[in-house]
């Protein structure tokens, strides 16, 4: 196959990667952070994507646009979940923990099959079936305008927990625990914001995938996966990370959908997972040191 | 004979020297004391003999048998009984079946690990809340559970962490009592670490004191405990009176 | 038989006697529907115990159980078809082949350290690739589905498993009973005390003198080797194997809310669990029926719901709860 198909393969599976690091983004600070394992992680994108398509049938909203107030109600979900339910369970033991999120990953997922159906919906912008040309490259607009988006609001997370005063603040929650609450700290308001951003990022990434990928229910539990594959590869607790385990995952799963047959991509994926898991748990980006 | 021998043993994390080149022989029968103040590395000793951490230099034989770097299960097998600083009891388990799990070790069927396991009990005078469940039991319970736990894997050589912080002086006197009890009649040896000096000197034949990881004195309790060094590390003048 | 009935109280012998009694003489009274519905909740049950093993006793979590009644249900379903092999047969070699996966995914999670919730996602991960593996193979026809034959004349044959649903439900009856029994003694044995100190403090086990790599380890493979028998009895029971569904996480995940809800580490909690859930969702389907509602769906909300309500209200799941208030637990856990 001549080089410039893989090369275009290879942008877009990149560019998409980066939508998945967004997504993941959001996995990496819950879990950086509150230290929960947010098993609902991909069920929540999937809510997101058919508020998009909602949103985009009634008001004709495109998603890059919806994406705002899409967050905004990922950000409310986000802060009432850990501040209602999730709070209590932080002295309970891990698996406990995990099992809370699954219940809730099932009640999303059937909520939205009963709601919506297991039929595809996509949303069909203008741009739709625009393409830049850049040499021999051709770029997909929704993808680049996906990436740009994905990386803005990566950005303004990153800045956000960088400069603000209340980014320190929850730094330091995740640094040391008891540390933040002597320093009188409201760690679970802290804390839920920090769901709740990591939720708003869910959302975000939600609204862009939408305009690459059609919306089913079963796309629940396939993007938690994803989410964590991505997540551990990259380095669990490590936002840098994320962003660059999605686009290695959105890199192997291109190039293996073309080298291979398409549906067999996520075996690379699973495969990369194994790997990571038994040799370098702490993923690519990832502190050993807690 | 000697049943352990410590030579030149250290252990660094990172920059910190925990333990630095320490030597310790430890004969059959004896009861050994490991005093000095907080972070002297008595613990960190303790893990390297029982094998939770792995020694960077030095060496440690059990009856003459090297056992530097083998897992905590096989030097539990060989014959080292320990119990945590920190009581780590089965808490959702009973008391006799906490016991149980240790003695399972030495006798293959349940019926009579559980009968060795109501002897250790009467011997720590556990044996009436045998059916409560860990989880239920008061601190010098606990430990004393610990201990039985211990002492069901049937070792030659018992370490003890600390088991007498938290104990009221009456509760302190039962244990040193019961610990005596297991040296005289069995032979067992004990190797113990205390901050409880009054515990210490009731029990312990030889002394070791260490200090910023090293060994800094040795030897017969009321000898040791005079010694300017140690008393200026660690006992304070008070503790002589 | 002592040690078995060793610590239950008189009166919990009487209700198990009578349970059993009830359980043999259903088929008598029930229509054919309802039998399809208790193959179900016997079913899940007995994998319920299956699972429970792992994750009741020895503490790990395996949300990728769907892999070994798949490679149990794929393994005899083809040696059937394509050369007339009985299932009891078919399950000698099964057993060994669920072990088998059981031992590869425990000797590389163990000797790696992959613990908790890292454990969880790698039995995920392998039970995923199965899925997609098996789409791709050709000898079990991948995605296209492998097709059992299926018996013209509706007599009972036991040896070929071809026959009505009251053959199955017995069957099942039976391995569900079976499996309890293998449960007890092993929670009473030497090896069930090592696995219930492994679950409370894994260090302190280690201390302890168990070889806790061995134990759970073994915890795995005889829980996959136990799960293998579901496997076959799926191939037999359903006649039709779509790698989509039979290793999809949705399975995995279904056959431990019954354990969970029921209690886990408890030897009834699988099989109460089993029961409450296939009893509410029927209940849940026969009302939105009555009501004109067909909601795909609706169960799997409703299963969510009881493990989250479980999980909030009840940790220790129903079955303690219960036993408490009927006074029915005179034994250790």
């Amino acid at each position: 196959m001549p080089l410039d198909v893989y090369l275009n393969v290879a942008i877009s599976g990149l560019l998409t990667g980066l939508v998945y690091g967004l997504m993941a983004l959001g996995l990496s600070c819950i879990f950086g952070v509150v230290r929960i394992v947010n098993f609902a992680h991909g069920e929540m994108m999937t809510a997101a994507m058919y508020i998009a398509v909602v949103l985009f049938q009634a008001f004709g909203l495109d998603p890059l646009i919806a994406m705002v107030p899409i967050a905004a109600v990922l950000f409310v979900f986000g802060y009432a979940l850990q501040r209602g339910v999730i709070n209590s369970f932080v002295t309970r033991p891990e698996s406990t923990q995990f099992l809370l999120m699954i219940a809730i990953a099932i009640i999303i997922v059937n909520a939205l099959l009963i709601t919506f159906g297991p039929d595809a919906r996509g949303v069909q912008t203008s741009y739709a079936y625009d393409s830049y040309a850049l040499g021999p490259l051709i770029v997909d607009a929704t993808k680049l305008y996906a990436a740009v988006a994905a990386i803005l609001v990566a950005a303004a997370l990153f800045g956000f927990f960088r400069f603000t005063l209340t980014g320190t603040a929850i730094r330091a929650c995740a640094d040391n625990h008891t540390g933040a609450l002597v320093v009188g700290l409201d760690v679970r308001h802290l804390y839920a914001l920090t769901f709740g951003l990591g939720a708003a990022c869910v959302g975000a990434a939600g609204s862009m995938l939408v305009l690459l990928v059609d919306v089913t229910p079963a796309l629940g539990p396939a993007y938690t996966l994803l989410a964590f594959i991505i997540v551990i590869t990259g380095g669990l607790g490590s936002m840098g990370g994320a962003l660059v385990g999605g686009v290695l995952i959105g890199l192997t799963e291109a190039i293996a959908g073309l080298v291979f047959t398409p549906s067999a991509k996520s075996m690379f994926s699973f495969a990369i997972l194994v790997l990571v898991l038994l040799f370098r748990p702490v993923g690519i980006l990832g502190r050993t040191a807690r | 004979m000697t049943l352990l021998s410590i030579k030149g043993v250290s252990k660094r994390f990172r920059g910190l020297t925990a333990v630095d080149r320490v030597d310790l022989d430890v004969a059959s029968g004896e009861i050994w004391g490991v005093i000095g103040p907080n972070g002297a590395g008595k613990t960190t000793l303790f893990n390297m003999i029982a094998g939770q951490l792995s020694p960077d230099a030095g060496s440690i034989e059990l009856a003459g048998r090297s056992i530097h770097g083998l897992s905590p299960d096989v030097i539990c097998r060989l014959g080292i009984g320990r119990t945590f600083q920190l009581v780590r009891p089965f808490r959702g388990l009973s008391v006799e079946d906490n016991v149980i799990v240790g003695s399972l070790l030495r006798h293959a069927k349940v019926g009579d690990a559980r009968e060795r396991a109501h002897e250790l009990l009467r011997r720590v005078d556990l044996y009436a809340k045998r059916g409560q469940i860990a989880a239920s039991l008061t601190l010098p319970d606990r430990k004393r559970l610990e201990v039985a736990r211990a002492l069901a894997t049937g070792p030659k050589l018992l370490l003890l962490d600390e088991v007498m912080a938290g104990l009221r002086p009456t509760e302190a006197d039962r244990m040193v009592a019961a610990l005596r009890e297991l040296n005289r009649d069995t032979g067992m040896t004990i190797v113990l670490i205390e901050h409880v000096m009054r515990a210490v000197m009731a029990l312990a034949n030889q002394i070791l004191v260490l200090h910023h990881g090293a060994a800094i004195a040795r030897g017969r309790p009321e000898t040791v405990v005079r010694l300017p060094a140690v008393i200026e590390s660690y006992l304070g003048t008070d503790a002589l009176a | 038989m002592r040690a078995l009935t060793r610590d239950l109280s008189r009166r919990s012998i009487v209700l198990l006697a009578a349970l059993l009694a009830v359980l043999l003489a259903l088929p008598l009274v029930a229509n054919d529907y309802q039998i399809t519905v208790l193959v179900l909740i016997l079913y899940l049950a007995y994998v319920g115990q299956a699972w429970n093993i792992m994750m009741g006793f020895a503490g790990l979590l395996s949300l990728g159980h769907a892999l070994y009644v798949g490679l149990a249900a794929y393994l005899s379903g083809l040696l059937f078809k394509d050369y007339g092999i009985s299932p009891w047969l078919g399950l000698l070699a099964a057993i060994p082949l669920s072990a088998s996966a059981g031992a590869m995914i425990s000797f590389l999670a163990f000797r790696f350290r992959v613990t908790g919730v890292y454990f969880a996602i790698l039995t995920i991960a392998f039970a995923e690739f199965a899925r997609i593996g098996f789409d791709h193979l050709a000898i079990v026809n991948g995605s296209g589905g492998l097709f059992l034959p299926v018996a013209q004349n509706p007599r009972s044959d036991l040896w070929l498993l071809r026959g009505p649903p009251t053959m199955f439900y017995y069957v099942i009856l039976a391995a569900t009973v079976v499996a309890a029994l293998l449960s007890r003694a092993l929670l009473g044995s030497r090896i069930g005390y090592f696995w219930l100190a492994i679950r409370e403090d894994e260090q302190a086990a280690r201390a302890t003198g168990i070889d806790t790599f061995r134990y759970k380890t073994a915890a795995v493979v005889i829980s996959a080797g136990v799960t293998a028998f579901a496997g076959v009895f799926y191939a037999f029971y359903y006649n039709n194997l779509f790698p989509e569904q039979v290793f999809n996480i949705s399975r995995s995940i279904e056959l431990i809310i019954g354990p969970i809800i029921g209690g886990l580490g408890t030897l009834f909690g699988p099989v109460v669990g089993a029961f409450l859930l296939t009893g509410l969702s029927e209940l849940l389907t026969g009302t939105l029926a009555a009501l004109g509602f067909d909601l795909p769906g609706a169960r799997q909300v409703l299963y969510g719901s009881c493990l989250l309500l479980v999980i909030l209200v009840l940790p220790g799941g129903v079955w303690p709860f219960l036993a408490r208030r009927l006074r029915l637990d005179g034994g250790r856990r």
